[in-house]
């Protein structure tokens, strides 16, 4: 059995009640990206998280609220850590997966993406995540789905659930994410999880200070953020460190090193993270990284290890995150949750 | 005898805006006069029967010329061909246009320029006047047949969708076209610096995460091949300008006497980058470009730096267009929304006059081409009449194109081509 503080708040009079007390709901049909959310919807999505997070210290984690649903886990670019963490909220939900993975899809044989997510679609998901290398691919799925549309990461778009869980992991640490002192390093200009993460602590007035090489921080990145959002960029590493509160250290992607190409020596002896240059942050800054980490590349290993880093936490919240997402999305209606019984727990 | 009565004559070649009749024989003009005098010259050739066209609030104005389509055919039926083409061509006013040689083969040769040539023959009517491949299979390596298929009928050359890369064999592209009193058309873009990208580069590509090309992408190019013009004395036509900085070029060039000469098309002067997401129908190559750079256009096309708008009408079909951005065909459909567009922006907006805006579409895209265009007696009777005020909402799955990939879909518009005549013969009417 699952303590009933454990069970998903919708269900019951929770429905739409966030933890601002105010008594509004919110109807997601999709999530494609953060950039169209408000900072209450975000504040809300994060506070349904928080029971899927107690769930996952449970030892035993799995519900049947979805019993029944499917999710279709459309994978159209090689993933292994956020199509885990998708298909595990699923089957912690209780819900089925179906999977559409890149290198055994149809694709490979010149169907179209649009006769592809068709073809899924017929076999009757309750709706669908998906990760494609081009931005702005799910836009384009959800314009001709009825199903909801998760996005999985697209291209350098956006990266929606790694800026949720990323914020939720701050906000279990710092109380808040209000007005903070972001720091991001890394290839700015190729990451999805840069701009998801401006667009969201953008809404609660962090300050963003964007480092890395030259060439990898578009002069443009310092106007993309949410209206009166204060981005600069630098490329000394001493500028964009000092009085950071947090750090996201972004995967150096090698396949983006050719372009031009850039010496990996010389990225280590710039930019990598290391505990003489965190020193220079906030003390107890936090330290988060979307992974797959390289070590010895962008980050030292003893600040991955080390104390300020929340790298694991940000794996077991992206479940949590996800959980509710599924749960919102396919679950029923939030608007009449309040009329259907609680969820129940356990299975 | 065709006499068009009651219409506003506006030719930008004589200056001549004045309420005019225009007698037509055969398939030329005999006459463009006052109304008493056109009558007494219809008058006398009662017998010829005499058919009458009331232009009665009308501007009649010599034929639209346009420089710059993709017909499709042959290799891209599913698209378009000459036949739904030229239909669609007429529908927007034009009474001759110019497809590139992008085709499947290439138009690089006299065989594939004569075939276009005679399957326009039986089609709508609009005259077709192909541009030449410049180099081989557009291949940028080596010349391709230049002067047989100038004896064919191609009137320009141009590597369109590519670029000539190698400079050297743009000056021999250009020396070459210049004793053959042929311009070059130059798809202006540097491939290394335009690779992979998928609009242009600015703010709002950073935050779609589009992969963006800057503005010089285009204007590095212009600036080589207006220095090879001044190299050869050939004539240099830039192709669908989109950039501030090849605008300020061309100006320069003009300035010092070169014989360079551009275009510009109807979305570029009306969308901006701001305007572009994830639908494909604003994917296009020029890029639509910056709002400073689209008021640029616009200044130029007051000014009189822009020679010509050209359509580049580029259809795809419907499932090409159906993918993701970055996957999808650069292109869009452009005959039937170019004048409207160019009222609505241009003349309605009071930037530019009535006159210059015919200029444009007329006498400006003929001197590009060595040609002449007036209303006068002699001339081949080719006109575009059209209305300032008819209002019309454009609707794509209307469309006489066979494709249907355009950014203005459902978009209201206030004037439109009423009758497109083409050697005596009224081809389209709205």
């Amino acid at each position: 059995m699952i303590p009933a503080a454990a069970a998903p708040p919708l269900g019951a009079s929770a429905a739409g009640e966030n933890l601002l007390g105010n008594s509004v709901s919110y109807r997601f049909s999709h999530l494609l990206g953060i950039e169209a959310l408000t900072a209450e919807q975000i504040t809300f999505l994060l506070d349904q998280s928080k029971p899927f997070q107690e769930i996952q210290k449970h030892p035993l984690k799995k519900l049947a609220t979805l019993r029944g649903k499917s999710v279709a886990l459309a994978f159209f670019e090689p993933s292994t850590r956020t199509r885990i963490s998708f298909a595990t909220a699923a089957s912690r939900l209780g819900a089925d997966s179906m999977n559409l993975q890149a290198e055994s899809s149809s694709l490979k044989k010149g169907e179209s993406l649009l006769d592809t997510v068709h073809t899924l679609d017929a076999m009757k998901p309750d709706c669908i995540v998906m990760r494609h290398a081009s931005s702005g691919a799910p836009d384009f799925v959800a314009k001709h789905l009825q199903i909801p549309v998760i996005n999985a990461g697209d291209g350098t778009h956006e990266h929606p659930t790694q800026a949720l869980l990323d914020a939720l992991t701050i906000r279990d640490h710092l109380g808040h994410i209000d007005k903070l002192n972001v720091t991001i390093l890394g290839d700015i200009q190729h990451s999805r999880v840069a701009r998801s993460n401006i667009q969201l602590l953008g809404k609660f007035g962090c300050r963003f200070t964007l480092c890395g090489p030259a060439m990898w921080l578009p002069r443009e990145i310092e106007r993309v953020g949410p209206a009166g959002c204060e981005i600069r960029r630098t490329s000394r590493m001493d500028e964009a460190l000092t009085d950071a509160d947090v750090i996201i250290v972004l995967r150096v992607q090698s396949e983006r090193m050719n372009e031009p190409s850039l010496p990996t020596d010389e990225y280590v002896l710039q930019y990598q993270l290391n505990e003489e240059r965190l020193a220079l942050a906030q003390p107890g800054a936090l330290v988060l990284h979307p992974g797959p980490m390289i070590r010895g590349l962008e980050i030292d290993s003893a600040v991955a290890d080390g104390p300020q880093s929340c790298v694991l936490e940000q794996v077991t919240n992206g479940v949590a995150v996800r959980m509710a997402l599924l749960y919102l999305l396919t679950g029923g209606e939030p608007s009449v949750g309040a009329k259907k019984d609680s969820p129940s727990a356990g299975d | 005898m065709l006499w068009i009565k009651n219409g506003r004559v506006i030719d930008p070649a004589t200056n001549i805006d004045a309420k005019l009749d225009v007698l037509i024989d055969g398939e030329n003009i005999v006459a463009c006069g006052v109304p008493d005098d056109i009558a007494q010259l219809a008058g006398k050739n009662r017998g010829a029967a005499n058919t009458t066209f009331d232009a009665t609030g009308l501007i009649v104005a010599p034929g639209f010329i346009d420089l710059h389509c993709h017909l499709r055919e042959p290799g891209g039926e599913a698209s378009e061909t000459i036949v739904t083409g030229t239909k669609a061509a007429a529908r927007g006013g034009f009474t001759a246009i110019c497809p590139m040689p992008n085709t499947r083969p290439v138009n690089d040769n006299a065989s594939v320029t004569r075939s276009i040539i005679e399957r326009a023959t039986f089609a709508a009517g609009v005259r077709v006047w192909p541009i030449g491949a410049c180099s081989a299979g557009s291949k940028g390596e080596s010349l391709a047949e230049i002067a047989a298929m100038k004896q064919a009928g191609i009137v320009a050359v141009s590597d369109d969708g590519k670029p000539v890369a190698n400079a050297k064999l743009m000056r021999q592209i250009m020396d070459y076209c210049g004793s053959l009193g042929l311009p070059v058309i130059d798809h202006c873009e540097d491939v290394s610096l335009a690779a992979g990208a998928v609009m242009r580069e600015g703010e709002t590509s950073v935050r779609l995460g589009h992969r963006g090309m800057p503005a010089a992408a285009e204007s590095i190019c212009v600036g080589r091949d207006t220095q090879v013009a001044a190299l050869t004395g050939g004539r240099l036509h830039i192709a669908h300008l989109s950039a501030k900085a090849s605008l300020e070029l061309v100006r320069d060039a003009k300035k010092r006497g070169l014989a360079v000469t551009c275009e510009v098309t109807p979305h570029h002067f009306t969308l901006i980058d701001e305007d572009v997401a994830y639908d494909t129908n604003f994917k296009m190559n020029p890029p639509l470009a910056s709002r400073e750079d689209r008021d640029a256009l616009l200044a130029g096309l007051a000014d009189g730096t822009v020679d010509a708008i050209a359509t580049d009408h580029a259809p795809h079909e419907p499932s090409s267009k159906a993918v993701e951005f970055d996957k999808a065909p650069f292109g869009i459909t452009g005959f039937e929304t170019a004048l409207a567009l160019g009222l609505q922006q241009l003349v309605h907006t009071g930037r530019i006059k009535l006159m210059r805006l015919v200029e444009l579409f007329t006498t400006g895209p003929a001197r590009v081409l060595g040609m002449e265009r007036r209303i006068a007696p002699g001339q081949p009777a080719d006109l575009t009449l059209f209305s300032t005020d008819h209002a019309w909402t454009f609707r794509s799955n209307e469309s006489a194109s066979k494709s249907r990939n355009t950014p203005f879909d459902g978009r209201e518009f206030k004037g439109a081509p009423m009758a497109t005549i083409v050697a005596g013969k009224v081809i389209c009417r709205r």
